[in-house]
């Protein structure tokens, strides 16, 4: 038999049906939901008579639209998000899925609840209509994003239709230096090889700097691997995943625990497995970054300058004065000169317990510079309980920032979390589109540390100066 | 979903690369629970100011391209979230075809579920067809999936690939649902095997 990868070996269990052109039917094990991209479907499954196949594996959470300001029982004020949250209340009843309403205090970011409540677990195929289901491949399970119509049917079959990717592996060697995170591996990594660099890819992340991050970070590096346009991104499963796991509400138990773990410890590459790209880059070599522009592989060193638009090549040059033009920045001037106005700190990226740990590390005993807004928005409610018991919550009210209920907020600002033109956000989530904040708003995606620096000091800091200081 | 054969129809050219859902439709348009009546909205952000005026120099606001049913766009087009608001608003403004180096993966396979055929072809194939876009109204291009060509208002053509499977369901506009509920014996076998091998899934 010749040697698999892991992405081979879980694609290889899940294949219910292949044609003779290569496309195949596969299972889902795990199908999540949330409200802007599920009434659609839904209603095609009214339409047709069908019914939801597995309501036992399919997950639902209201989390786009859901205000996260602490007043948000008196409902929503936006006509059509609260029409969205209601469409989710009544199918999840209707066709009886798993639900957590925004009362719940389990309600989060669908990709935060999953891992959370032991939903996710390694070696499954977990998809959701959404993006960023891609951080679910830090179990060691196969995550991805699809569209409205590829959520109608998951919910009639239980299965997708698909080809199978290709096999990339990233490698990240040796050891991350002090001030550097897994934001930061996630960024540097499409900085190299650009935002299309992993389409037609499945990544599987690997090396010694991947194997020390935690659960947590692992899910931070794997949330963004759509933004290096690759399908999914994947961390084989090891001690640390199964202890993440073990317990969990979800999670197998007793003789169960045992049969999964004897598979899950079976789920990593074999030995000379071929992987048709590879990209290593030096753990040592990974600086904290920022982005400049509005791509997510505009990525630099905080210690670098701003660039021209004709450092670049081909159509980037356009796509850069672009850029350059929208974020309102001149070449040359330094990241650390850049002023901002608001800080964001939350997102499937970066909003959970460890996240808001690393912010409040930087943000212990200080304030955060006059005239900025800054908001902590918790991943899930359990989150933010959390944080309320580590005190967390507490240094950041005393340093003067907003502690928010869980949900996606300004990560994607379909709720009244929102950038104004030309306001600048120093922001720990994932994309830093033209008006993905607000129209008009300027985003630098950027690790929870880095932020919290960016909030004390008012500009883009090099959080490592500050960790020095507080040495 | 609507067939797709051929296509013979104006291509609106749009350059800039990276091109991402959030630009096609904005987020403030996902609040709908129906796929119809997003072309209003497609590149809200791009095509009109915040007080709803067209902005001129946007292509599809120019005449020469008002009807166009072709993009010809820079490479990784569709790159960002899942959202099929995006093939949803493009169909719905009336794009059937979008031409370019790359798409997105997730982008990719939406277009396919409404009708909308996705065309990737090499740099210089893709300049062509930018180039003869911005001839304007009086140059149509044609697409035809069948033959797998796009053809240029002078007659130059260029062959594409596309998957079998996806040709064959787009040709006869079949839905996916229904191709693989007459597999439901498979499924059920799969679940059963599942069940015996994965108790805990």
């Amino acid at each position: 038999m010749s040697p698999k990868t892991l992405y081979d070996k879980i694609w290889d269990a899940h294949v219910v049906d292949t044609q003779d052109d290569g496309t195949c039917l596969l299972y889902i094990d795990r199908h999540l939901v949330h409200e802007v991209t599920s009434p659609q479907a839904f209603e095609g499954l009214r339409m047709t008579g069908r019914t939801v196949r597995a309501p036992e594996k399919t997950i639902a959470v209201p989390d786009h639209n859901v205000p996260t300001t602490l007043d948000r029982e008196k409902g929503i004020e936006n006509e059509e998000s609260r029409i969205q949250v209601e469409a989710l209340d009544k199918n999840a009843k209707d066709f009886g899925v798993h639900y957590y309403p925004v009362s719940d205090v389990r309600q989060g970011i669908v990709h935060i609840v999953g891992p959370e409540q032991g939903w996710t677990l390694p070696g499954m195929t977990v998809v959701c209509g959404d993006s960023h289901t891609a951080t679910h491949g830090a179990f060691g399970a196969l995550a991805h994003g699809i569209g409205t119509s590829e959520v109608e049917h998951v919910l009639a079959t239980q299965t997708l239709i698909q080809k199978k990717s290709k096999n990339m592996k990233v490698e990240i060697t040796g050891h991350l230096r002090p001030g550097v995170t897994a934001k930061d591996i996630t960024l540097s990594v499409i900085g190299a090889t650009g935002t299309a660099g992993g389409t037609g890819y499945v990544i599987e992340y690997c090396g010694q700097a991947i194997r020390d991050l935690s659960m947590e970070g692992r899910m931070t590096v794997c949330n963004m691997a759509i933004e290096g346009g690759a399908r999914a991104g994947l961390i084989a499963p090891d001690e640390k995943t199964f202890e993440y796991v073990k317990g969990r509400p979800h999670a197998p138990k007793g003789a169960q625990w045992e049969a999964a773990l004897n598979w899950w410890k079976t789920l990593k590459t074999d030995e000379g497995a071929h992987f048709d790209k590879v990209v290593t880059l030096k753990g040592e070599d990974i600086a904290p970054v920022v982005t400049w522009g509005t791509s997510p592989e505009d990525v630099l060193p905080i210690t670098g300058t701003v660039p021209a638009a004709e450092d670049f090549k081909g159509g980037k040059v356009e796509a850069a004065q672009r850029s350059l033009d929208y974020m309102g920045l001149t070449p040359g001037m330094k990241l650390t000169d850049i002023k901002i106005d608001t800080v964001f700190i939350g997102s499937c990226t970066n909003g959970r317990i460890e996240d808001l740990r690393a912010a409040a590390a930087i943000l212990k005993g200080k304030h955060i510079a006059p005239g900025i807004r800054a908001m902590v928005v918790p991943g899930s409610g359990l989150v933010r309980a959390q944080a309320e018991e580590e005190g967390l919550a507490q240094i950041f009210i005393d340093a003067g920032m907003e502690w928010r209920l869980a949900g996606c907020s300004m990560c994607l600002a379909m709720n009244p979390d929102q950038l104004s033109p030309g306001e600048r956000c120093a922001a720990t989530s994932n994309r830093n589109f033209e008006g993905r904040q607000g129209r008009g708003g300027r985003t630098h995606l950027m690790s929870p540390a880095m932020a919290a620096a960016a909030a004390v000091t008012g500009h883009l800091t090099d959080v490592r100066d500050m960790m020095a200081d507080a040495v | 979903m609507d067939k797709f054969n051929t296509l013979t129809g104006i291509a609106a050219p749009m350059p800039l690369v990276n091109i991402d859902t959030d630009m096609i439709i904005p987020k403030q348009f996902l609040k709908t629970i129906k796929r119809s009546g997003l072309g209003k909205n497609l590149f809200d952000e791009m095509r009109f100011t915040q007080d709803g005026k067209e902005i001129p120099g946007f292509v599809l606001n120019q005449p020469a391209y008002r009807n166009a049913e072709i993009l010809v766009a820079g490479d990784n087009f569709g790159c960002g979230s899942s959202r099929e608001h995006a093939p949803w608003a493009l169909l719905d403004f009336g794009i059937r075809c979008v031409i370019s180096t790359s798409f997105a993966d997730i982008f990719y396979n939406n277009c396919f579920k409404n009708g909308i055929l996705p065309i990737v072809l090499p740099q210089e194939q893709v300049d062509a067809l930018m180039e003869d876009a911005r001839k304007g109204a009086n140059a149509r291009m044609t697409v035809d999936l069948e033959a797998q060509t796009v053809t240029t208002s002078d007659g130059q053509s260029f062959p594409f690939e596309v998957d079998p499977f996806r040709k064959h369901c787009l040709l006869n506009g079949l839905d996916d649902i229904g191709l693989t509920l007459e597999k439901v014996s498979a499924i059920d076998t799969f679940e059963k095997t599942a069940a015996q091998a994965r108790p805990w899934v």
